[in-house]
């Protein structure tokens, strides 16, 4: 099975977050139909793998929705809709659903999040194992794309690094552009992309 | 002493979430906590600062101020890191729940690794000892720190940044190489040799503000100095050679360190008033 359960740090057991990647999508109109009639059965984070730098750059969006949800204080409709916004570098809702979310006829490669209250489950275990099947059996029907680990490396053959620089302006930064190693670059660009995620609209 | 500290103060929530390893408090501040603890995967050390409410102060006022603080702070990380001055970066932060969690700088505060040097002595001792020579190597790596943060300082003025705090206790040495720790000499004078030739980092921006101006500058500097002179009274005269490489690497120096001489007798006025 091509879906990944994440274990995050400080993040409640009461949440289980599971993520997968395909590449060579072809029906991002259809999924990008379900989300915008707002069909309960795709409560799902799409996103638009070209805007994704790395593992860590995800899971940080990952972890900032969660916190939101856990504090109550959800500014879109739910934690699903929240990692997106949680990609962008201000608070310009839409921006970041153009930017980071399914865009029709365009999203090629696309990364798949999926939060799951597991609080009244009885049996954790038992039941973990059979939502996770059941969330990839649904996934894996839904989704016409080539299903693909979610590691940095595949990731990195995805990143649109010029969009990836302007969304979370990097050009003309001073710490950037004083790094000669693409390798350091990329691991410096990444740091602050999250230092901006983290100060959203401050 | 720890338990009963957690007791009377909860740790914020956000911490009391499971996680690979429990969260070690490095310091407990007027202001705040300081606890070590991780970032996503078990292998990302990270610092989180916490500043729990005040129940002196009005609720809102007080969620009002802590939030403002935080969020000042983590504003003032984000450009000094983006300008290219040596700062931990931001990880992530909930402003208004009072913590933000930056990256874990390893190593020791320069205060640490100075006396460490100097050896631990009382400070009567040291007050004797202050006019007797240090061993030439010590000289030399001295110096070499004073140069580095200097620099720093320089750096971190020409952003338009004051830190408002400086002291050796808010600076850290990071160890230079990866993976460091590595064959270093097997001598216990070696590696304290070693560890002052770390990064410069400079920590605790919580009393930073934006500012261009020439005396909070040389106010900056001002409260260093004293905060060497009393930390470090055996290695006082090298404080010289930080306002050497300040110079060097801050163009607009020359005005500060006038300004300076102004601070500095305003400051011995003031000393022998009270
Ligand atoms: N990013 C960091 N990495 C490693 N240690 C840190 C970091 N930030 C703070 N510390 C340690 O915690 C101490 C207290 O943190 P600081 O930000 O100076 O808070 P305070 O306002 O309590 O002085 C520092 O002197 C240092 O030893
Ligand atoms: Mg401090």
């Amino acid at each position: 099975m091509a879906l990944e359960r994440l274990d995050l740090e400080h993040i409640p057991p009461s949440y289980q977050i599971y993520t997968a990647f395909f590449r060579d999508v072809s029906n991002a109109d259809f999924l990008y139909a379900q989300l915008l009639s707002r069909n309960s059965e795709f409560e799902y984070a799409f996103i638009d793998a070209s805007s994704v730098i790395s593992r860590l750059h995800l899971f940080s969006a990952i972890y900032s929705a969660v916190n939101v949800l856990l504090d109550g204080n959800l500014r879109t409709p739910n934690v699903h809709s929240e990692i997106v916004v949680s990609l962008n570098i201000n608070n310009n809702i839409a921006d970041a659903y153009r930017r980071w979310g399914i865009t029709p006829s365009k999203t090629k490669d696309l990364v798949v999040v999926k939060v799951v209250p597991t609080s009244n489950a009885q049996d954790e275990s038992s039941t973990t194992i059979q939502t996770q099947q059941a969330v990839w059996e649904h996934l894996s029907q839904q989704v016409q794309g080539t299903p693909t680990p979610l590691t940095d490396d595949e990731l990195a053959k995805t990143t649109d690094w010029p969009k990836v620089r302007k969304y979370y302006r990097l050009n003309g930064v001073p710490a950037l552009d004083r790094v000669a190693d693409e390798q350091d670059k990329r691991k410096q660009s990444e740091k602050l992309a999250i230092m901006g995620m983290a100060l959203r609209g401050l | 002493m720890a338990a009963t500290d957690g007791q009377q103060f909860p740790p914020p929530k956000v911490l009391t979430y499971p996680a690979s390893a429990p969260p070690l408090l490095v310091t407990q501040g007027a202001e705040g906590r300081l606890y070590k603890t991780t970032h996503l995967a078990p292998n990302r050390p990270c610092a989180l600062k916490y500043r729990p409410p005040k129940p002196y102060r009005h609720p809102i006022l007080d969620a009002r101020l802590t939030k403002a603080r935080i969020s000042s702070e983590a504003k003032v990380l984000e450009r000094c890191w983006r300008e290219g001055v040596p700062v931990p970066a931001v990880y992530a932060m909930d402003p208004a729940a009072g913590w933000m969690m930056m990256e874990w700088i390893e190593g020791i505060p320069a205060r640490v690794g100075i006396n460490k040097l100097l050896g631990d002595r009382r400070e009567e001792e040291e007050e004797e000892d202050a006019e007797a020579p240090l061993p030439e190597t010590c000289e030399t790596l001295l110096a070499d720190l004073m140069r580095r943060i200097g620099a720093a300082i320089g750096a971190l003025h020409k952003t338009g940044v004051v830190h408002g705090d400086l002291t050796t206790s808010n600076m850290m040495l990071r160890p230079r190489r990866r993976g460091y720790g590595n064959g270093s000499g097997a001598d216990g004078d070696g590696d304290d040799a070693e560890v002052l030739k770390g990064d410069v980092v400079l920590i605790d921006f919580g009393l930073a503000t934006q500012s261009m101006s020439d005396e909070d500058r040389a106010v900056d500097l001002y409260v260093l100095e004293r905060a060497f002179a009393s930390t470090h009274p055996r290695a006082e005269r090298l404080f010289a050679t930080v306002l050497e490489a300040y110079k060097e690497t801050f163009k607009k120096a020359s005005s500060v360190l006038v300004k300076l001489e102004d601070v500095r007798m305003r400051g011995r006025k003031r000393s022998m008033l009270g």
